[in-house]
């Protein structure tokens, strides 16, 4: 199994695309490293400016629920490779919906952003960052929710367990690094406050 | 190496089964349009560069008229321009400023960036490393079809009321974070943050390709230090630019945020005709921050590629081994590390700290050193070499030439104390034309004369090569260098009018000879063209390998087959510049001849302390003392 695994893997280089989210997943760090520094060179030195108000709770609440979600991606990848392909299918939906519900605590922090008076538009672009950072890692999350449907839509179609194992693994790859990125984001923000 | 043997034959298998139902039937569109074979795609890549480096050239003549004869008037450019442009057949300032900025776009990333490393990269990488193509092929053709995309936008900003963008390529904020700022910021302002998000796409995607590519998918026996220059070069480049590019996309995105929604991450204190803007607290030099942080890194996105393709060409065409293969590798390294950490050199009059200002310097400075390596070495391969003066050898000469002589200005303005005076003059322009933009278009020539076998299975006509590089080289040392003389003198970049300035009026004579100069290097350019069209349908066949290289690319067959090598992909053996070795018959020795096919050539050095292998050469030498190298020398 394992051997022809590998032999059908390198008949369509999937080593090399798998590489290939890897090296995407650095493209992508380098963007938000580039916002937060911006973040750091705008706020630096100056006293009116910094984010100064208190950060929501519903960054709480998506931080628990991205980290949970982290974990049933890991599990339907473990399934995966267990061939239990119902098992995968339904954490592949468990996931989906704990990303609708990340999307919703987002969305609801921005809202009360909004009401304590940390408006996109603001003299103070410190608060402005916060949607910019926030928005940014909302269009991965989406991306994200779309190599999920990839694999659950290969799994559908019934695709060879190879290809299975290989959207498989690069949802599960983008969506470890997008847990990760919201939680330096948000240390980032709270380091910050 | 076992999954490259599996990766061939799969291919192989998948072709069989392609033939046996007649999938794989190629029509018009699937071969041309949406390709996804990678020589394809990199013919895209090198014509429609090739269209917009016309583009941008005639952009270039267009203000070096206005620059020349400031007071005269020609009616030509009204008819073809239109009053709202050149009324009574004068550049008017906002278009001159929207030319200037178009050029300086077009020319560092859709030509030097994309149509460079978008053609050669795509043509070379799985060719010289032994794939049948990109990790990815789909990707590679979206990269494309993104490149393209970006390209008609940024066309299409000549076409909108308010015309393209005119804050200069950098487009430095507030004035091209303010709609109402300049005509040019308008419209075309936007249409320019869209061209280049999307290039910025086209690029990234190009670069994890080639990045993953030549990592994962090289030939039996072509570790990573047997790869050619070339292929290092590409292979550093695309690192370059998957770090640096998206900080240009973090940079465009709040840009966009200040222009249409109305945040101050860079705006503040602004009054646009006599009205106060309310926007307060932003930082104009965040945008610089962000900006030069991929900028800098930019430029060697632009030079690297084409210092690859000259090692090739320059160790094939002097018939020697290239001089110092790892010190070459290492150089690249170093600029490679360097160009991430030298961005403050283009701010040194923003107000930075004083101290910072010194670490930027001696960053920068440093930078000379791996040049300068890779400068000594290009000259110590050609010495005393077999010198074959191809078209592609002179242009390849041309560059290091003008590396040389642009690099030695990069000295003075590396200098933070000498910048007070030199920057944001035409000392500034003289040093980066010379340096990246002819430097770069020579190696980029350079390929193009080299590897047109390759790409179109025909030859170039070398008569019109040498009229070509002769009138380009001269044309443009002509162009540039009396520039360094009017930055000295204070001349300020970008300025539309000469006459209203006491101080520059006595360089006017000296901008009509350089306009006569840069119209006869573009002039030059015809032959180009047309020998690069005319010779695609009707040049003379090309052989298969018709300049005796080493490469892998050489050993495929001429008329191109999807998969490139008909057979088994060749294994690799030795490195690639087995030029003139003693005591073989041929002076070029293919990657791909075993050390069994060459044991008169063989030195010890070449078994990297293999003990049997030195023992069966010893053997040898034993048994053949006639042939053995240390007879030849008694």
């Amino acid at each position: 199994m394992e051997t022809e695994n590998i032999l059908t893997e390198d008949k369509q280089n999937l080593k090399a695309k798998k590489f290939l989210m890897w090296l995407f997943i650095i493209s992508s760090f380098m963007m938000f490293a580039a916002l937060t520094s911006g973040f750091i060179v705008y706020t630096e030195g100056n006293v009116e400016r910094g984010i100064k108000v208190l950060l929501p709770k519903a960054f709480m609440y998506s931080t628990m629920l991205i980290i949970l979600s982290s974990i049933t991606v890991h599990l339907a990848q473990d399934s995966a490779r267990k061939l239990q392909f119902d098992k995968q299918k339904l954490y592949i939906l468990v996931t989906i919906l704990l990303a609708a519900g990340f999307f919703y605590s987002q969305i609801t922090a921005w809202k009360v952003l909004y009401e304590s008076g940390a408006y996109f538009v603001n003299y103070n672009a410190s608060q402005s960052f916060i949607y910019v950072f926030t928005g940014a890692h909302l269009l991965h999350i989406l991306m994200g929710v779309f190599f999920l449907i990839y694999a659950f839509l290969g799994k559908l179609r019934n695709i060879s367990q190879a290809r299975n194992l290989f959207r498989m693994e690069v949802a599960s790859i983008f969506w470890h690094f997008i847990d990760i990125l919201w939680i330096y984001l948000y240390v980032f923000l709270l380091l910050n406050q | 190496m076992a999954s490259t043997a599996l990766h061939d034959t799969a291919v192989l298998h998948h072709d069989d089964h392609g033939h046996d139902h007649g999938h794989h039937k190629e029509t018009f569109l699937t071969k041309y349009i949406f390709s996804q074979d990678h020589k394809m795609i990199a013919k895209q890549f090198l014509i429609t560069g090739i269209i917009m480096a016309v583009v941008a050239m005639i952009l270039s003549i267009l203000f070096r008229l206005q620059l020349a004869w400031p007071d005269k008037s020609f009616p030509l450019l009204e008819t073809f321009l239109g009053p709202k442009w050149a009324e009574g057949g004068r550049i008017k300032p906002d278009f001159y400023l929207a030319i200037v900025t178009i050029h300086g776009t077009m020319m560092v990333f859709f030509v030097l960036t994309a149509g460079l490393s978008g053609t050669f990269s795509n043509l070379l990488i799985p060719l010289q490393l032994g794939a049948r193509d990109m990790a990815s092929p789909f990707l590679n053709m979206i990269s494309y079809w993104l490149f393209l995309t970006s390209c008609v936008i940024m066309m299409c900003s000549f076409f909108v009321e308010s015309g393209p963008a005119s804050s200069g390529w950098t487009v430095y904020p507030p004035l091209s974070a303010l709609p109402k700022a300049i005509s040019g910021s308008g419209t075309g302002m936007t249409l320019w943050l869209i061209s280049m998000v999307l290039f910025v796409a086209s690029s990234l995607i190009g670069a994890l390709n080639y990045i993953s590519t030549i990592l994962n998918m090289r030939t039996n026996g072509m570790d990573m230090w047997k790869m050619p220059l070339t292929i290092w070069a590409f292979f550093l480049t695309a690192i370059v630019g998957v770090l640096s590019f998206p900080v240009l996309v973090s940079a465009v995105v709040l840009l966009i945020f200040d222009r249409s929604f109305g945040t101050s991450f860079y705006l503040s204190d602004i009054v646009v005709a006599g009205q106060i803007l309310p926007n307060q607290g932003g930082s104009p030099v965040l945008w610089q921050h962000l900006f030069w942080f991929l900028g800098h890194p930019e430029v060697y996105i632009v030079i690297m590629p084409a210092l690859g393709i000259t090692s090739e060409v320059i160790a094939t065409n002097s018939r020697k081994p290239i001089f110092g293969y790892h010190a070459m590798v290492y150089s690249l390294i170093g600029i490679t590390v360097l160009s991430f950490i030298v961005w403050g050199h283009h701010m040194f009059v923003t107000g930075m700290n004083p101290f910072l200002g010194g670490v930027f310097m001696i960053t920068t400075l440093i930078i000379a050193v791996p040049s300068a390596v890779k400068t000594f070495n290009y000259l110590a391969t050609i010495w005393r070499g077999n010198l074959r003066f191809t078209p592609a050898m002179l242009f390849a000469i041309g560059l290091v030439s003008f590396f040389i002589s642009g690099g030695l200005t990069g000295l003075f303005l590396g200098n933070a104390a000498l910048d007070i005076n030199l920057h944001d003059t035409y000392f500034v322009v003289a040093h980066f034309h010379l340096v990246m933009g002819c430097a770069a278009i020579f190696g980029m020539l350079c390929g193009v004369y080299h590897w047109y076998p390759k790409m179109f299975g025909r030859m170039l006509d070398e008569r019109l090569g040498y009229l070509h590089f002769w009138l380009t080289f001269i044309g443009a040392y002509l162009v540039f260098f009396p520039m360094h003389f009017m930055g000295i003198d204070g001349v300020p970049r970008r300025y539309y009018a000469f006459t209203e300035f006491a101080f520059m009026q006595e360089w006017l004579t000296v901008n009509v000879f350089v306009t006569w100069a840069a119209i006869i290097s573009a002039l030059a350019q015809v032959a180009f063209l047309w020998n690069f069209f005319y010779s695609i349908f009707y040049g003379k066949k090309a052989t298969q390998n018709p300049w005796h290289s080493n490469t892998l690319e050489w050993t495929a067959p001429v008329e191109h087959i999807h998969g490139n090598w008909p057979g088994e992909i060749p294994s690799v053996y030795r490195w690639p510049y087995d030029y003139s070795k003693p005591g073989h018959h041929t002076d070029f020795i293919p990657q791909t001849t075993p050390f069994s096919e060459t044991m008169s050539s063989n030195l010890h050095h070449d078994f990297e302390d293999n003990p049997e292998a030195v023992r069966i050469q010893e053997e040898w030498e034993k048994a053949n003392p006639s042939q053995t190298r240390a007879s030849e020398h008694v």
